[in-house]
């Protein structure tokens, strides 16, 4: 019965979608207030019926009915709860329906906080996400429905896979597509900005805070996967340059270009077609990566030609709407207004290089991701494009966009004076420097580069505090004068200057982890030690350990320095009867910034087990520092100028008197 | 999901129990002839996983190349040597990072053709934008209509 009410409901929200992605628009068209306000309540409505569906796959998953398809084969009556409930999501059918769960969440949003918008942009901006909602569920509906019962219930489920059977689970998928679906609003506002032929401020001060929220999710969606595969995969790495990977990242390169585009067009009015242009690219790389992960294309490009039906439906979804929003684009875009002109040496300027190489970035992992399954559909010549591909050209794009970071914020708007901001980045240029003697000085071995890594992060992390100290100007009035003046700086300029930070923060822990990496493979006997730079690691001992739906074999080592025992590190290797699959569970000792990880391999004769350990310096930086970005963001966000909805101070005013 | 679908496939090959990439039993005792191995087998791909580098895979096949490329080190080859020795026997697939060739020319090429591309359309926007520039502010005090000059005025003068 669940699973019927949950099937149902979403065919409810697929015929609300349809209603939502016509009426209004004629709504639009007509004048009509009554026509346009249907997309406000049936966008409501449409979340609701979602939530239930939602709510019914969680309910069938929590009380294990396997005589639902999907249930049967990804869950298992021993699984933990928390592993019940993320598991909705660990598979293919429940993902999609997470993913529409949160296209209906954005666009409920847009309804209830939406009425400051001109009536008209609104009833388009819900149309345009209906006819994106009205496509996914139907792909749901007809390829990938998650409520298809089996004839007869087997008596248990075939559990989930158990790299998945972890906390990162509950929290990567969701953060990921708040991501990518978060940037489906600031593609329906380009969309319904192209239909209605013009914008106006009130679109950009609407996109602004919309694109950095997706940006935040996304950022720690790709973040948190990114320290799930460096602690489960048991190999310690934290970006491989996969595809799916890759799928992520490109939105997000889109997305923070995007960003800065859209600070332009708010502030001075200008680079509006290209803003237009990247919302519906960075959306359209959002449905790529959609693509890219749920058609099975990346197995293989014969798996797809074998079982089409997905990817093909997919596709058609990637080939309407980017190819209709392109279409739209070329045919209306020369419609809009050119804004404000500004010098190249200008703020606007600096924001256009931003745009520019973050572009070019984006080109690079583009083809890279692509190239091997376009070169292999068309001539079925096979070739590989892995991470050395990618060290190689999109790491050095990276050096000129983080050696103009520091400058932007220090050019004024129209016309900056380039050699001025050259001259207050003095602090951040000599602190790169010193950074750079003091690594050449310190730290032994690693390659040549290194130190200079480090020295262009300590200059993009001073750099961005170089903002602030100049606009407070710190040093040059008196202190108590700077603080004040420091504490009257609006917080967009603080979110700016931390991000910016952030992003510094994260460039030292990739450099570190990277360069200075240290690495020990060995096959250890009980009472044995290895020494990994300053520090002891002493094998004690195996110990076999039931858990909850596993069993698992614990090594325990014991971490010395100088003598002194600091920890106690227990990796173990876990096998699940039911899928009769083992997972390796790295164990990992903090210091610092830095960390002791040690992964198990296979155990050998009289209790000998091969071990790998690593000393990963300043690896913590390289979420630390994404963290940080998010925050900056975050800060940005709550900037009054951006803060939407905020309460209408009349009406509270109207309610008290009547009490 | 990020990055799980190439674990699960080289997880399945690996069957129950995954050894983990390279085992204790593998290294050279030559350390820098080991780093070049190491070096070597991360430009290397595990052909039976999805996109992983020999280094970092669990599969037999995997081990099988990293064998072979330290056995053909040990025998005096030359990190080309090993390239060549690889892609006779297994193609141009096996290489992460693909030779420039008439095939990847425009994997190779295409970032700097965007990079060029951009920074042309740019410029000549730029220019175009400034001979604009510069004849719009002539021309906007002419194009106002008759109601809009008659409001600016209003507003300059204040209301009457």
């Amino acid at each position: 019965m669940i699973a019927e009410i949950g099937h149902y409901a979403l065919v409810l929200a697929l015929g609300l979608a349809l209603i939502q992605g016509s009426v209004p628009v004629v709504g639009a068209r007509l004048r009509d207030r009554a026509l346009m306000d249907v997309a406000d309540i049936s966008a409501l409505a449409q979340f609701a019926f979602v939530a239930i569906s939602f709510a019914a796959l969680t309910a069938l998953y929590v009380s294990s009915d396997f005589s639902v398809l999907n249930v049967f084969e990804n869950s298992h009556s021993a699984k933990p709860l928390i592993y019940k409930l993320t598991g909705v999501w660990g598979n293919h059918e429940g993902s999609m329906l997470l993913w529409v769960l949160i296209l209906s969440i954005f666009g409920a949003f847009v309804a209830m906080f939406g009425s400051n918008l001109p009536e008209t942009l609104r009833a388009n901006v819900l149309a345009v996400q209906s006819w994106i909602a009205a496509a996914f569920y139907l792909f749901i509906l007809f390829t990938s429905n998650p409520f298809a019962r089996l004839p007869q219930a087997p008596a248990e489920g075939r559990d989930l896979n158990p790299i998945l059977q972890d906390i990162g689970l509950a929290v990567h998928p969701p953060l990921l597509y708040l991501g990518y679906v978060g940037f489906s609003i600031s593609f329906s506002f380009a969309v319904a900005a192209l239909i209605e032929g013009r914008i106006d401020a009130a679109w950009a001060r609407w996109v602004r805070p919309w694109t950095l929220a997706a940006w935040m999710f996304l950022t720690l969606g790709i973040a948190m996967g990114s320290y799930w595969a460096y602690y489960e995969l048991g190999w310690g790495g934290w970006w491989f340059w996969d595809p799916v990977e890759n799928a992520s990242l490109m939105p997000w390169i889109a997305g923070t270009a995007l960003l800065h585009s859209a600070v332009v067009m708010e502030k001075r009015d200008a680079l509006k077609v290209w803003t237009v242009l990247l919302s519906i690219l960075t959306f359209s790389l959002s449905l790529l990566g959609t693509f890219l992960v749920r058609s099975g294309v990346l197995t293989s490009v014969h798996t797809f030609a074998s079982d089409p039906t997905r990817g093909v439906f997919i596709l058609a979804i990637l080939v309407v709407f980017i190819g209709g929003a392109l279409a739209l684009y070329a045919w209306r875009a020369p419609l809009l207004k050119r804004g404000g002109i500004f010098a190249p040496v200008s703020r606007e300027g600096a924001l256009v290089l931003n745009n520019l190489l973050l572009t070019t970035a984006l080109a690079t992992v583009f083809v890279g991701t692509l190239y091997p399954l376009a070169l292999e559909a068309l001539t079925g010549d096979k070739i590989s494009v892995g991470a050395p591909f990618f060290n190689a050209t999109f790491g050095p794009l990276m050096v000129p966009l983080l050696l103009a970071v520091p400058f932007g914020p220090l050019l004024a708007w129209k016309r900056g004076d380039l050699l001025g901001a050259a001259q207050r980045l003095m602090v951040a240029f000599g602190g790169g420097l010193v950074a750079i003697a003091v690594t050449f000085a310190v730290v032994r071995g690693g390659p040549v580069l290194a130190p200079f890594a480090i020295g262009l992060a300590a200059y993009v992390m001073i750099g961005a505090l170089v903002d602030l100290a100049e606009r407070a100007q710190l040093l040059r009035l008196p202190l108590t004068t700077s603080l004040r003046r420091m504490r009257g700086l609006p917080r967009s300029a603080f979110g700016t200057a931390l991000a910016h930070f952030g992003l510094g923060v994260c460039l030292l822990g990739i450099v570190g982890e990277s360069s200075y990496n240290a690495e020990q493979i060995v096959a250890m006997k009980p009472g044995q030690s290895v020494t990994l730079r300053d520090y002891n690691v002493t094998f004690d001992g195996l110990v076999s350990r039931p858990g909850p739906n596993y069993r698992e074999l614990v090594a325990r080592f014991v971490v010395r320095r100088n003598g002194d025992i600091i920890g106690t590190l227990e990796p173990s290797k876990r096998s699940f009867a039911a899928r009769g699959m083992a997972t390796s569970e790295a164990a990992l000792l903090t210091r610092g910034f830095s960390q002791i990880y040690i992964s198990l391999g296979d155990p050998g004769a009289d209790s000998t087990i091969s071990v790998r350990l690593y000393h990963k310096p300043l690896v913590l930086l390289i979420w630390i520092g994404s963290v940080i970005m998010v925050l900056g963001g975050a800060l940005s966000l709550s900037d009054r100028r951006l803060r939407v909805g905020a309460p209408k101070p009349a009406k509270k005013a109207a309610l008290q008197a009547a009490e | 999901m990020l990055l799980l679908r190439s674990l699960m496939v080289c997880l399945a090959l690996a069957t129950a129990a995954p050894a983990f990439a390279v085992q204790p039993d593998e290294i050279l005792k030559d350390p820098a002839l080991e780093a070049r191995a190491r070096n070597l087998s991360r430009e290397l791909r595990c052909m039976v996983c999805q996109n992983q580098s020999i280094d970092d895979s669990d599969a037999p096949l995997a081990r099988d190349l990293r064998i072979l490329v330290r056995e053909r080190l040990q025998a005096g080859d030359s990190d080309t040597q090993v390239i060549n020795f690889l892609t006779d026997r297994y193609g141009d697939f096996v290489l992460l990072k693909p030779r420039l060739s008439g095939r990847t020319v425009l994997l190779w090429t295409l970032p700097a053709l965007v990079l060029l591309g951009g920074a042309t359309g740019l410029l000549v926007l730029l220019r175009r934008r400034r001979r604009e520039g510069a004849s719009d502010g002539r021309e906007s005090a002419q194009s106002l209509t008759a109601d809009e000059r008659k409001r600016l005025a209003e507003l300059v003068e204040g209301p009457r």
